[in-house]
């Protein structure tokens, strides 16, 4: 913990991203867009490169020395990101991103509920059986409960959030019943930025008897993570988010939760004993993944997480939440310009949704963008919860590592202008 | 790529004062809605007794100073139209949008639309400009639909 008295080394961090050096509209990048996708670290993308140049080869199967290194690799590489994350090789399953992920275990669920495999009861949905989301999802950790409650008659409840997008265990415990057997909620809500209370949720659920499922998509980038700690059953996050490759995410799972669970994508690599009637699976992570793996995009995630431990995920998170506070005293006295969720007692990342009186977020982005500064603009795939603010749509400007105090005050400085350009008073 | 290549005054000023903004009961209103930024908007074609003449657009809709503009100068340009003529007109219109900045709208031929031509170089833009435009086209086939 070191942060409060070595300053954090910013400018070192941002040599570190080639785009920073790529100017927009002839102006230099202020890339305020993190949550969306991160900005790519120089060494992920050459690992990557230099992998798939000179070490190509199968995995996991041939005798020649290419195969056994690329395998070794490969290995080392699911390592990594299960330590990043508080958890072991075994608990972590490669997937294309954190919707995949989501994805395979509400199949896994669907097939479990579909009496086809001999699974434990935990995974069976019968009809008026309940699946627990909340009103922050993004739509990645929603709709694939919907389909699955419509596939199986189970019952989609929405636990509430405070008019200021904040999510208690109350209102989680509100919509808990005995028939439910899975709860699904965001670490941090990518709309809000607020850190949910992970660890009381996941008990209220538990002792309802229900599996969690925790989106870890906007916290793992950011925070210091450590899911086994969190006690959740499952989890999603992708590397794209945190500066390594996209096309490649991962799904955490309890090591009961993984080997109960039924697989819903199927082929070569996952078997054991295959004839023309049946086959027999491996044991997870090994049976959720068929087909050659991701190999480059998982040796270059692991290449970007290095870099984050090796910079000190509590530094960057100082350094971030500085930033997001930053971001909040500079908006707040804007005239007519709202903020979505609270700054009040809660912890954050640096992350916040405006919306801007009488000027479409379209034409926020836009003039930002005539400025060099990318931000997100629409409903950042939770129309829901913007329903629920009371907006249709709104402006977000997140921070990453490589976000800077002047670049935070040149956004909200240029945020200010919007009004006036539109001819708004 | 200025701003203000996109953001001509005329631009700003239709997505204030709005042109054809309200919309009257009956006729054939095409609701159409843009998932990327959840923009929305309804819009009617008034045809006369013949069927032939647009007298008018009517519309209502929230969204981007484009689309709100887009939507405002359609109903005061194409108000008085033929038929034939408005579907000649709509698709040079379409033309230039989706030109990628190699065809302007003539002042002569398209009026204060013209302000207009900048968007077709901001490719995301593209689609706020035509909303109106695809809701004007569906009302019109449904309208004359239920004359036949």
């Amino acid at each position: 913990m070191t942060e409060h008295t070595v300053p954090f080394p910013v400018n070192d961090v941002r040599g570190l991203f080639p785009q920073l050096s790529v100017p927009v509209n002839g102006q230099p990048l202020v890339y305020l867009d993190s949550a969306a996708t991160s900005l790519k670290l120089g060494i992920s993308l050459n690992k990557e490169l230099d992998f798939s140049s000179h070490e190509i080869a199968a995995v996991n199967r041939g005798a020649h020395t290419l195969a056994a290194e690329a395998t070794e690799k490969f290995d080392e590489a699911r390592a990594t990101v299960a330590r990043f994350v508080g958890a072991r090789p075994g608990n972590i399953v490669w997937a294309a991103n954190a919707t995949e992920a989501f994805n395979i275990v509400a199949n896994g669920f669907r097939n479990a509920s579909l009496g086809q495999h001999p699974v434990d009861g935990r995974f069976r949905l019968m009809p008026g059986d309940e699946i627990v989301v909340t009103e922050l999802e993004h739509h990645a950790n929603l709709i694939p409960w919907q389909e699955l409650a419509r596939a199986t008659g189970a019952v989609l409840r929405v636990a509430a959030v405070t008019d200021s997008g904040e999510l208690t265990v109350d209102a989680v415990r509100a919509v808990l019943s005995a028939r439910t057997k899975l709860v699904a909620f965001p670490h941090v809500s990518n709309v809000v930025g607020i850190v949910n209370p992970v660890q009381a949720i996941t008990q209220a659920a538990h002792e309802a008897g229900a599996l969690v499922m925790l989106d870890a998509c906007q916290s793992a980038p950011h925070i210091p993570l450590n899911l086994a700690e969190l006690g959740v059953d499952f989890a999603a996050f992708s590397a794209h988010k945190m500066y390594g490759p996209t096309g490649i995410g991962a799904l955490y799972g309890t090591a009961s939760a993984l080997a109960e669970m039924p697989a819903s994508i199927f082929g070569g690599s996952m078997i054991t004993y295959v004839d023309y009637e049946r086959a027999e699976y491996l044991p997870a992570p090994a049976k959720f993944e068929p087909g050659t793996p991701r190999l480059s995009q998982a040796i270059g995630w692991a290449a970007s997480l290095d870099v984050l431990s090796a910079i000190g995920r509590d530094a960057i998170a100082a350094h971030e939440r500085e930033l997001g506070e930053l971001l909040y005293e500079l908006i707040e006295p804007l005239q007519g310009v709202q903020i979505l969720g609270t700054r009040q007692n809660v912890e954050r990342v640096g992350l916040v949704c405006v919306a801007v009186d009488d000027v479409h977020p379209h034409d926020v982005g836009q003039f930002l963008d005539s400025k060099g500064i990318a931000v997100r603009v629409g409903h950042h795939c939770a129309q829901p919860l913007h329903r629920r603010l009371g907006v249709d749509s709104s402006t977000r400007l997140s921070v990453g590592m490589h976000t800077t105090r002047a670049e935070i005050e040149f956004a909200v400085e240029s945020l200010s202008q919007v009004r006036a350009y539109f001819g708004e008073s | 790529m200025s701003l203000e290549s996109l953001y001509q005054q005329i631009i700003l000023d239709h997505n204030k004062r709005k042109v054809g903004y309200g919309l009257g009961d009956g006729g054939t209103p095409s609701h159409q809605y843009n998932p990327t930024c959840g923009d929305e908007l309804n819009l009617t074609v008034r045809l006369d007794d013949s069927g032939d003449v647009i007298t008018g657009f009517e519309w209502e809709g929230s969204g981007c100073s484009i689309s709100q503009a887009s939507a405002s100068l359609l109903s005061q340009e194409a108000a008085g139209m033929t038929v034939a003529e408005f579907t000649e007109f709509a698709e040079g219109f379409r033309d230039a949008m989706r030109s990628r900045g190699s065809i302007a709208l003539s002042e002569e031929e398209f009026g204060d639309l013209a302000a207009l031509s900048g968007v077709s170089k901001f490719v995301a833009r593209v689609k706020c400009a035509m909303l109106a435009w695809v809701a004007a086209e569906d009302s019109l086939a449904r309208a004359q639909d239920s004359l036949d």
